[in-house]
């Protein structure tokens, strides 16, 4: 009988790979989430730690609620424990650079995403903000748009797809895309959270998607103009991780979770300035293309953190990929490199998609290198460097 | 001892019961243990102005349902507020890669009872590159059809049945390797040993209600873990789009609960009933005094297209249907058109009402739960009210 009953607890363990603290008791929260707190307010600090795909917070309290990124005091955090400095010289500098409202706290708490510095003031090795900001303050008058499709995967706390069958694998790829249903869907209700929470804090969530893997889904953040792709896109992924912690589930960025017949994770780019936006504008796109084609080993290396050695296992030419050791362009061709949207050949004008990012990708260094290659037309291996 | 032992066996029994409890949630999604809670609080969050729209169509299997949701900056009144979006056509059956983008063209609007007003569900059409229609589009046609004859006021009222299925694909409910008690106590019935699933229907209901679609009834099937729902009275194009979007929310609603709804016609073979659509329909002549001549009119055309009628009547052209309709079961044996008034072992059924009050409307029970509304009425139409014959539909010039 003790057997028996161990036997089941087993049985119910092995079925939840969900985290111990998505059982914790969401009640007994809600009863102290509910009280009230003051003037006082809370503002969570995000940044991005050495790994340049991690991110990190912490929280401190304010006397008041900050209007604006400027009532957002300086911080510091001890870099030696993210993989970004020694122990001996670990203090580094929290500069707020976007703030959102808290989907977790509600209002008047904030969120805030941060650059980093080092002891010295420069900018750290995975700030790659910065200089994003510099270039986008160069074309500003061209008004640059970007959507990014950030596409990722949900997995149980074993490190397996949700849903995923614990020791085999679903059906093949085919009925999942945009699907419906318990045998199509698998982990809906972190989507919908997702979407609301972006929407509520104010992130420009523009819509979502199941994907063509199951537990693999996608949602787009858009049109934002310059910096605020990048700031937009990490904000929609730290409130993605910290939906996936509530849940007790794992939001994976990694471009090819599963090997084999399985499709990747990418984050498709989509670019436009006000030229290509007016008629016409089909003519400053296919320039742009064709200098994106003269430098594509350039955009590779900034399209993942690992200089393209991650996008390596994704561009293969297959699953709706291009291949990585080839630039191509196309109509409403998802096995370019670069796909023109059918109703922008149409209409002559529009906005083009650079299908190569990887899900991983830093969008400061993506949307850069769109800029500085189309917009600023640099050629060659190396960025240019600027005096100002 | 004798507390101790009694402790013991509790504690087992709760064990048991615990397992119990295992094995049945066993047949259920993961998904459908995430916390529902830690989701309700998110979808407590307030949304601006911001209105999620969520566009359905239908793949390239005739069957299947895809959607995805968009961002609007402001609630859409009606549905020309609904821009035209695109997708990837060579994830859904419908294209190749090389040329993969599709059109969706909002066709219908009704409220979103998942993520409640006010956000949109919005049935759509699907063009090809080309704006054709994609192969699938039967709506398209239908509707000129529909157009065509409106001033005959055609209704329709059509009946789905569908089965509840475990993530294993054996029926929901069912003994996981075995079955349950043979057909007789099911139909209507109440009580856990006899109606499996109710919440699922349930839900459905309400959330259908929500939506605006016109469904009028439910009700347990004769085999086990089988339901019914019927949607109408819905004029011309409306009985196709109310039907799709009754049969979206079934699908998501078996979803949140970790299940699956399959429309397959006969999805347990042997002495097992199978799936229907039984589609009801009238004119306005036949609902008034006298209609019962227009009635046996329309059921004497169709007596002479019974084959045209059975390609039209599910999605592979007659092939799903003769898995179902035997001859036996309350079905009519493919091969053969016959009706009859209370008849239902007959193609069509004139109710006995109708026979009485000599007008009404009258019963195909040919189509099959998996067919295409769509087909299904734009069939009715060409052949009772536009009397068409032979194998072929008529090219109109319009």
């Amino acid at each position: 009988m003790i057997a028996l009953c161990s036997k089941v607890f087993q049985a119910l363990i092995e079925k939840m790979a969900t985290s111990e603290s998505a059982s914790l008791s969401k009640t007994v929260k809600q009863h102290y989430m509910d009280l009230s707190q003051g003037d006082k307010v809370q503002a969570m600090y995000i940044w991005i730690d050495g790994t340049g795909e991690g991110l990190r917070c912490k929280t401190r309290t304010l006397d008041s609620e900050p209007k604006n990124i400027d009532d957002l005091p300086e911080w510091n955090f001890d870099g030696s424990s993210t993989y970004q400095s020694e122990g001996s010289n670990s203090d580094m500098y929290l500069i707020p650079a976007a703030m959102f409202r808290d989907p977790f706290r509600k209002d008047p708490n904030k969120l805030v995403l941060c650059e980093v510095l080092k002891y010295n003031r420069k900018p750290t090795e995975t700030n790659l903000r910065l200089m994003c900001k510099k270039i986008m303050e160069m074309v500003e008058n061209q008004v640059p748009w970007f959507g990014m499709e950030q596409e990722y995967t949900i997995l149980g706390t074993d490190g397996h797809p949700f849903g995923w069958p614990s020791n085999g694998f679903p059906g093949p790829q085919g009925p999942y895309y945009c699907g419906v249903g318990a045998d199509k869907a698998y982990g809906r209700d972190i989507v919908e959270a997702h979407y609301r929470a972006c929407l509520y804090a104010g992130v420009m969530i523009c819509g979502t998607n199941a994907e063509v893997m199951p537990a693999q889904w996608e949602f787009q953040v858009g049109p934002c103009e310059g910096i605020n792709m990048g700031d937009h896109l990490w904000a929609a992924r730290f409130i993605l991780h910290r939906v996936c912690e509530d849940f007790g589930v794992v939001a994976s960025f990694d471009p090819k979770p599963i090997p084999g017949n399985w499709n990747g994770a990418g984050c498709h780019t989509n670019f436009s300035t006000k030229e290509m936006r007016e008629d016409g504008g089909l003519r400053g796109i296919e320039d742009s293309i064709e200098k994106l084609g003269r430098r594509h080993c350039y955009h590779i290396r900034a399209y993942d953190p690992k200089g393209g050695l991650d996008n390596a296992r994704r561009l293969t030419g297959h699953h709706e990929t291009s291949n990585i050791h080839e630039f191509s362009a196309g109509v409403a061709n998802r096995g370019a490199s670069i796909r023109i949207p059918r109703s922008v050949g149409q209409d002559k004008k529009g906005y083009f998609e650079d299908r190569r990012p990887s899900a991983n990708c830093d969008p400061y260094a993506v949307t850069e290198a769109l800029i500085r290659t189309c917009l600023l037309s640099e050629e060659g291996e190396e960025p240019k460097e600027y005096s100002k």
